[in-house]
């Protein structure tokens, strides 16, 4: 199993397992668009110049400051 | 244009003691074309989330009964993280008749959360899985008669584009449930959406298609930027020029060969009444009425928004509405969020601003999608100063076009540089910080035709019932101002800003001032004075940037408060002072 890291450090393309959320007003937001402990997310890409992360969850893209990327741990996923 | 049309839409409104009909949903499943197809009144619609701020209100015929149906601004959740769900968890708590619940079948799990959160505050609720047509694509199979039998609730499968089972949610409506579940925690909600959806819903997996790759691409690092900047000179090369065509080869010439003639009639009539003459016809220039610089009523005021203006609208609002009923628009949010933080902005910002481009009304309400009231503050104080509406941007390719691309050239550049100098500024001096950006990014859409072509109708009939009046009034304003000679004094009391700081003639005082009615009237003020090019431009930018017009004035009241409000109009007229005497002094003129 890999160690968590953070969704900023998460390679594009690559897959992970949500495991911690950042508390406070923004975790309410990344709740409401039911990103979650658990979840299992695509990173799409990171924007230069700390840019937002774009990532795929459901088969939906949602893109999230910089950040809050550098606060949200997951654990990646190793290709089979 | 939306000018006047801002809080709540009100078409045949029924009498309170009807019933009441909620559609609720989250951000972009589709409320608003349901709307439209249930009530036959126009609600505007695009594919990013956001596009119903205000909410609008409609009658609901079912044959017997007729209710008030309500499209409630789209909300993820009800414990509210903006404006727009703080609208929707009022108008809910308030109660209804019966809600009828949006879910983006293509988001399942997601969408089911407010379901249930509706439910649960006891509402009879009936289901529209909206977008049944998309799930196809996307591997998702759904088991509509279980998930009716989990929730409780009829479950109606619907395309709201094409009107596919609109007809059987209106049927269903009188079979409508309140649900059966208690308040609870949000764990156990996800605890109890997740049983739902393992049971109702298979997902396939399937190979990427070429819409997945089109979606990675434009987030890409480098390519999404590329993409970016080509997609907006390309909007704006095509708005050009198809606005420039529209009035060199359709409305000017129509204009000149219908009703000139008419003019001249008139102006044959009236040559022995002065006043009327002056009044409808305006200044005649060496004997002939000049369109752009007479100012009768029916002269210039009939030619600037119908033949300078109206084409740009046209142009301007059809590349627009492309941008965002294929969901490219909250793409450039992405790219853009780096550069708008440093304006304690994020790149969602840009959204209001591209629609502040078309008019600034629009724009300003747009911003209530931001997460908090700084944000609101610096982006609608923004707006009003850098970004010229397409009536003032026609108006100025039209007049300073004259003079040559390089001068037009300025003028944007000015306002670029104050757009984010002036950001910067309220950003390092108000309290606070600038909140992250989190947004879901729409899959892309091919847009219809039919439904691009009624938003396009919609925006420019809204222009026409809204400017002309206003462009009239500006006009009869102008004469009144002119004839009595109380520009003459306002110019004289303001000598020492035009004359001394920003190197302009005395007159230019009174169309300055005018813009506080319409900006397009007051740039063909300018025209008839005489001006350098260097004058010109900076006349332009002190009017473009200084107070807006009344009706973005009336909305920054409405959103701002009136103490925001004159913070913000400080910060205006400061700012426009500032950028023309910079701009005089850089371009060195003298008077």
């Amino acid at each position: 199993m890999a160690m968590p890291i953070t969704l900023h450090m998460l390679k594009n393309g690559d897959e992970g397992i949500i495991e911690a959320i950042p508390s406070g007003e923004c975790a309410r937001r990344l709740y409401a668009l039911g990103l979650r402990e658990g979840k299992k997310i695509r990173k799409v890409s990171g924007m230069p110049f700390h840019g937002p992360v774009t990532i795929i969850l459901e088969g939906r893209q949602i893109a999230i400051g910089n950040r809050i990327a550098r606060r949200i741990m997951v654990t990646p996923l190793s290709k089979v | 244009m939306n000018c006047f049309r801002s809080e709540k839409v009100k078409s045949n409104p029924a009498s309170d003691t009807e019933g009441k009909v909620l559609l609720v949903g989250n951000p972009n499943v589709g409320k608003s074309a349901i709307f439209t197809r249930l009530t036959g009144v126009h609600a505007l619609s695009s594919n990013y989330p956001g596009t119903t701020i205000g909410f609008l209100e409609g009658r609901l015929d079912l044959g017997e009964r007729v209710y008030r149906l309500i499209d409630v601004p789209g909300a993820y959740t009800l414990d509210p993280t903006n404006e727009a769900e703080e609208v929707a968890s009022r108008i809910i708590d308030e109660g209804a008749e019966c809600a009828i619940v949006v879910l983006d079948a293509t988001a399942l799990e997601r969408n089911l959360y407010l379901a249930f959160q509706v439910l649960e505050r006891g509402l009879p609720v009936v289901v529209a899985l909206n977008m049944v047509d998309e799930t196809r694509h996307k591997g998702i199979e759904i088991d509509i008669e279980k998930l009716e039998k989990m929730l409780g609730v009829p479950v109606v499968p619907t395309v709201a584009v094409t009107g596919q089972g609109i007809k059987t949610i209106v049927d269903r409506i009188p079979e409508a449930e309140t649900g059966k579940f208690p308040i609870q925690t949000r764990e156990k909600r996800w605890t109890e959406i997740g049983n739902i959806i393992e049971s109702v819903q298979t997902v396939t997996h399937r190979h990427h298609s070429l819409r997945d790759k089109l979606e990675d691409l434009t987030v890409n690092p480098f390519w999404g930027g590329v993409t970016g900047i080509l997609a907006l000179i390309l909007s704006f090369y095509i708005i050009r020029q198809l606005g420039e065509g529209l009035i060199s080869y359709i409305l000017d010439p129509l204009f000149n060969a219908l009703w000139v003639p008419v003019l001249k009639t008139l102006s044959g009539i009236l040559v022995n009444v002065p006043i009327l003459h002056q009044l409808i016809i305006g200044s005649l220039f060496e004997g002939a009425i000049d369109l752009e610089q007479s100012f009768g009523l029916l002269s210039t005021g009939l030619y600037v928004p119908i033949v300078m203006v109206l084409p740009y609208i046209v142009s301007f609002y059809a590349v627009l509405s492309l941008l965002e009923d294929t969901g490219y628009l909250p793409r450039l949010a992405i790219i853009f969020d780096s550069y708008m933080h440093r304006l304690g902005l994020h790149g969602f910002t840009i959204v209001p601003a591209l629609l502040g481009l078309g008019c600034n009304v629009p724009g300003i309400l747009a911003t209530r999608v931001l997460e908090s009231s700084r944000e609101r503050f610096i982006a609608a104080t923004l707006i009003s100063i850098a970004v010229p509406c397409a009536g003032l941007q026609a108006m100025i390719i039209g007049i300073v076009g004259d003079f040559g691309w390089s001068y037009i050239a300025i003028v944007y550049a000015t306002l670029f540089i104050s757009w984010f100098v002036i950001g910067r500024i309220l950003h390092l001096s108000l309290k606070g910080y600038s909140p992250e950006l989190i947004i879901e990014i729409p899959s892309y859409r091919m847009p219809s035709l039919k439904a691009w072509s009624l938003k396009l109708w919609f925006r420019t009939r809204g222009f026409l019932i809204e400017a002309i009046p206003l462009v009239l009034a500006g006009i009869l304003i102008v004469n009144i101002a002119y004839s009595t000679g109380i520009i003459h004094y306002v110019a004289l009391a303001l000598k020492p800003i035009f004359h001394t700081l920003l190197g302009l003639p005395t007159e230019a005082a009174g169309p300055i001032i005018l813009g506080l009615l319409r900006k397009d009237v007051a740039m063909g003020m300018l025209v008839s004075i005489d001006m350098t090019p260097a004058q010109l431009v900076v006349a332009t930018v002190t009017l473009a940037m200084t107070f807006p017009c009344i009706a973005t004035f009336i909305v920054l009241w409405k959103e701002l408060g009136a103490k925001k409000l004159a913070g913000s109009l400080s910060i205006m007229i400061i700012s426009a002072l500032v950028a023309g005497t910079l701009l005089r002094l850089i371009m060195g003129f003298q008077i």
